[in-house]
């Protein structure tokens, strides 16, 4: 059986179509996830997906971290299961203080979306174990508040314990520190990603199929376990 | 103490703020003769903003029944004319709609919500007939890019789009940016949405089934955008303008997308009788709508709608254009499940009325009766104007005034500095500035967006189904002579999607014009739509709807006539697009149509010589039709690789962003019997730049010779050549022995425009 890959709507969640499609393409089983339910259905692992939930009002994903699903999933994560944050997704874990730092307007004050070239630095995650170190992709960014930030001593520290996943490469669209694009936490089961794999799957509709890997890579990680 | 029935019938002869309200004394003496007496204050807010120009089309009815009269046979047409937004049948049991309306005033008023709040209303039109929204374009139009006003409006008006737009989920795939003088006081803001479903799903706006039951739905009525529609869409403006801004509704995207997702379950549920959209003139628009397509009648408690501002008074409740709201007709047994389904999406419903046999629309507040109208009569019944029409004093001067005197670039180190500062214009340049503000991704079902000539979207993942929507209008050409300029439109965007591979279905348009009490502007609405509905006819695309916004003018100066005109076309496979970008070296070039000497109305007459004037490009919707024809069936057959419509600035511009989009180089040579820059720069109609694999040459060269459409072999795709033409390590454009440019000084010029603009 395929592993079950949940995938949280929230009110003014955008992305979610796109996400479980992105996880059937993989050849896993999408399950939708509601926002209002503390229930993760049995689940593998759980995608929080891009969007504008509560309409990013008070601060992105701020209201989303004290939705009801959330504290299965904030559960789940600390006992190691894989859960990926893309977009308003990485928001919503750094609000759940999952991951660290927080995600800020972007430098230039608009919203931006364009291909955008990334490099893989760590291979080692739950979603990041089908690619090669180093690895450059393409793949969409859309992102109004998407300049990762954080205090000099963690910035070092995620260095230091190889948790930064990817980098923006020749262009940093956003004023990122470091020009991260992704992060992971120290067991490396839980990922955010400012960019968007998930519509990097098919030749008609992205860049390239480099998205097609995280998701794979999880199924892999799943399969292994 | 509201005015009702009771009163106006004990106080005959109050003095009522009819003028002030935007009525015309002979208006208001037919609302009193409708009824018999006179309105109460409630009647006369209804029957003022319902009989506004903008949405009575007062002035535009007696020529927009053209599209209707002259509209060609077609089956694909599920829903026609006079609907929120007509529906087209694509195949497959599913069926599109889309429309384009404008949001101009506003959005000069208050850049940010007026644009946002336009995207927010024409996506509301395309969910009240049932569809889900699909995609979403914006023809946009600014003064000059370096005057100080569009810094002003264009970032907000961007913002805006982007804002409202991203935050609902919906790709913006396309869309146009134009830039000239007329449109320095007067931004246009149209705004078109493409809407998606099964047959079975089309919905109307009719209150049908005694005893059924009006929900509002949505956000909460406040008072934002009282008298809107009829203070900021009937009058130009003047010095005042940002004293109006209290008339500008003010958006919540968030809300828009509860309210997509809640209207979407309960249609899907099975749960709606009839279902309207709150826009223009708000409860008043939709109640009267409502009641006028049923079965009649409507009684509607006013008092329970919900209000965000429990001060407002009922006159102002009728009237609010408060965003992100929708009204629905449903069954009582239906009501509970509807209200759970709007509760889960955290949307607030509530009954308002019922669906009566009376014949009449009534409104009570609190027990009174403060309105009892014939819902027809407000509805559909307005005044009817044959406004007075000329043709203006200056158009024959203005004919007169040929382009053929302008300096032209004679050698090649000319041609080259004209590419160069051509494709770096304004109205050429990259757009990428605004629509990298705009998410052209989400729903995963993007197969072609800006800079593409169509923006194309899948419809159905299963089987490939897709539809292709572009929008075009030169205004200039408009201006030199409407007839013709609203077919060029049409032409164009019928051009763009036929390019992609798609076939043209039917028509949507925006009207644009200035005030229609000036008899020399009228005639210029008559013409273009005179221009529109016979071009209609001849290429058998109906027109389903549209828009039409008058009083764009700054003073007494009326933009540039812009109707723009947006093309639905079907593609029954996706995989099978045309993109813009050539493919690999050995691609043969071909050229497809005639050139001919036309500059007047040009990019290169208004870029380099700031010149208008003229006979704009010559029409044969004959030839538009046949090249349509041989792109589709190049498409469909495997034949092209590539396919780029030629429009403002002519072959090169074409060639040069098809060279810039693949990032590959061509070696190009132009026929001997035309002047190289005619061949270069002219903007006849008719033709397109296509690539064919050398494996298919022969037969896509049969198939023009045997239809007649003139077909020229004028280069090939060749990523080496930069080393032989003195580029080493470069992808340059060689144009006969003329010149050569690279493909980096193209991008250059290309994209430097607008950033060093609006960065700075």
């Amino acid at each position: 059986m395929s592993p079950r890959i949940g995938v949280v709507t929230f009110p003014g969640t955008l992305d979610d179509g796109d996400a479980a499609r992105a996880v059937r393409f993989a050849g896993g089983e999408p399950v939708a996830l509601w926002h209002g339910d503390a229930d993760l259905k049995s689940v593998d692992a759980v995608i929080l997906p891009g969007g504008f939930s509560y309409g990013d009002y008070l601060r992105c994903g701020a209201i989303s971290r004290f939705a009801p699903v959330m504290t299965p999933v904030i559960t789940a994560a600390g006992a190691g299961m894989p859960v990926l944050g893309i977009c308003n997704g990485f928001q919503i874990l750094c609000e759940s203080h999952l991951l660290p730092g927080a995600l800020t307007r972007n430098q230039s004050m608009h919203f931006i979306c364009r291909d955008q070239r990334l490099r893989i630095e760590n291979t080692s995650t739950a979603w990041t174990n089908g690619f090669a170190h180093g690895q450059e992709i393409v793949i969409p960014l859309k992102n109004g508040e998407g300049n990762f930030n954080a205090d000099t001593a963690t910035l070092d520290e995620l260095e230091a314990e190889g948790r930064v996943i990817a980098r923006y490469v020749d262009v940093n669209p956003n004023g990122s520190q470091r020009d991260i694009a992704g992060i992971t936490n120290a067991r490396g089961n839980v990922v955010g990603l400012m960019p968007h794999p998930e519509h990097a799957i098919e030749d008609l509709t992205g860049p390239s199929l480099d998205g097609l890997v995280f998701f794979s890579s999880v199924l892999n990680a799943l399969v292994g376990a | 103490m509201a005015d009702t029935v009771d009163n106006a019938i004990a106080d005959p002869e109050a003095t009522q703020p009819f003028a002030e309200l935007g009525l015309k004394p002979d208006e208001y003496q037919r609302i009193r003769d409708i009824l018999g007496r006179r309105p109460t204050s409630s009647e006369l807010a209804m029957y003022s903003v319902m009989w506004s120009e903008h949405c009575s089309y007062k002035s535009s009815k007696v020529h927009l029944r053209q599209f209707g009269e002259k509209a060609p046979k077609t089956d694909a047409l599920l829903v026609g004319i006079g609907e929120n937004a007509g529906v087209v049948d694509i195949g497959d049991g599913w069926a599109v709609t889309f429309k384009v309306e404008s949001h101009n005033h506003p959005s000069y008023v208050e850049p940010y919500q007026g644009a946002a709040t336009g995207v927010g209303g024409i996506v509301r039109d395309i969910m009240s007939m049932g569809a889900r929204p699909i995609a979403v374009m914006d023809p946009l139009r600014f003064g000059p890019l370096d005057a100080a006003d569009t810094k002003r409006v264009l970032p907000g008006i961007v913002a805006g789009i982007g804002g409202y737009g991203n935050c609902l989920g919906l790709p913006n795939i396309g869309g146009e940016v134009v830039f000239d003088p007329s449109y320095a006081g007067n931004p246009l803001v149209n705004a078109l949405c493409v809407g998606a479903m099964r047959h079975e799903d089309i919905h109307l706006a009719s209150a049908k089934g005694v005893g059924n039951l009006v929900i509002l739905y949505g956000a909460r009525t406040g008072g934002d955008g009282i008298g809107g529609v009829s203070v900021l869409a009937s009058e130009t403006f003047s010095d005042g303008g940002p004293t109006k801004r209290p008339s500008v509704q003010v958006g919540d995207p968030f809300m828009e997308k509860l309210l997509i997702e809640a209207t979407l379950d309960v249609l899907g549920a099975g749960l709606v009788e009839g279902i309207q959209d709150l826009g223009g003139a708000g409860i008043s628009c939709a109640t009267s709508e409502l009641a006028s397509n049923g079965d009649g009648g409507m009684h509607v408690w006013l008092d329970r709608v919900l209000l965000r501002d429990r001060s407002l008074s009922p006159e102002e409740i009728l009237m609010s254009e408060s965003q992100e709201r929708m009204c629905a007709v449903v069954t009582p047994a239906k009501l509970e499940e509807f209200l759970a389904k709007c509760a889960k999406w955290d949307v607030e419903a509530v009954v308002i009325g019922e669906v009566n046999d009376s014949g009449r629309l009534t409104v009570d507040w609190h027990g009174e009766r403060i309105v009892d109208v014939p819902p027809r009569s407000v509805a559909h019944d307005g005044p009817v104007y044959q406004r007075p029409l000329h043709r203006p004093s200056w158009q024959d001067a203005l004919q007169a005034d040929t382009p053929d005197d302008l300096l032209r670039p004679v050698d090649g180190e000319q041609l080259r500095a004209t590419a160069l500062n051509l494709i770096g214009a304004p109205n050429l340049a990259s757009k990428a500035w605004i629509t990298d503000q705009y998410d052209r991704y989400v729903q995963g079902n993007t197969i072609l967006a800006q800079p593409e000539d169509a923006g194309m979207v899948r419809v159905d993942e299963q089987t490939g189904l897709g539809v292709a929507v572009s929008c075009d209008c030169n205004g200039r050409f408009a201006k030199l002579d409407p007839y013709t300029g609203a077919q060029l439109a049409l032409a164009e965007s019928y051009r763009n999607v036929s390019a992609s591979g798609a076939i043209p279905l039917a028509v949507t348009n925006c009207l644009n014009f200035g005030s229609p009490e000036d008899p020399e502007v009228m005639w210029q609405f008559a013409e273009a739509v005179r221009g529109l509905a016979d071009g209609c006819l001849e290429l058998g695309i109906p027109v389903t709807g549209g828009n039409v916004s008058f009083y764009n003018q700054t003073g007494t100066t009326a933009i540039l006539p812009t109707p723009v005109v947006g093309v639905l076309a079907v593609i029954d496979d996706v995989d099978r697009r045309t993109p813009i970008s050539w493919g690999p070296d050995g691609e043969l070039i071909y050229l497809l149509g005639d050139t001919r000497d036309e500059f007047a109305g040009s990019e290169w007459a208004h870029h380099v010589h700031g010149h208008l004037g003229g006979m704009p490009p010559r029409v044969d919707l004959a030839r538009e039709r046949l090249l349509s024809e041989i792109m589709i069936a190049g498409s469909r057959d495997g034949m092209l690789t590539a396919a780029h419509d030629i429009s403002d600035g002519g072959l090169m511009i074409t060639l040069s962003e098809m060279a810039m989009h693949s990032g590959i180089g061509a070696r190009c040579w132009l026929p001997d019997d035309i002047d190289p820059f005619v061949q270069l720069f002219a903007e006849s109609a008719g033709r397109a730049v296509v690539v064919v694999p050398r494996s298919e040459e022969l037969r896509f060269t049969e198939m023009c010779a045997a239809r007649g459409l003139p077909a020229h072999r004028i280069g090939v795709v060749d990523s080496e050549l930069g080393a032989d033409a003195g580029y080493p390590g470069q992808q340059v454009l060689q144009i006969s022995d003329l010149f050569t440019v690279t493909i980096d000084e193209l991008r250059a010029a290309h994209t430097a425009t607008l950033p060093a603009i609006l960065n700075a």
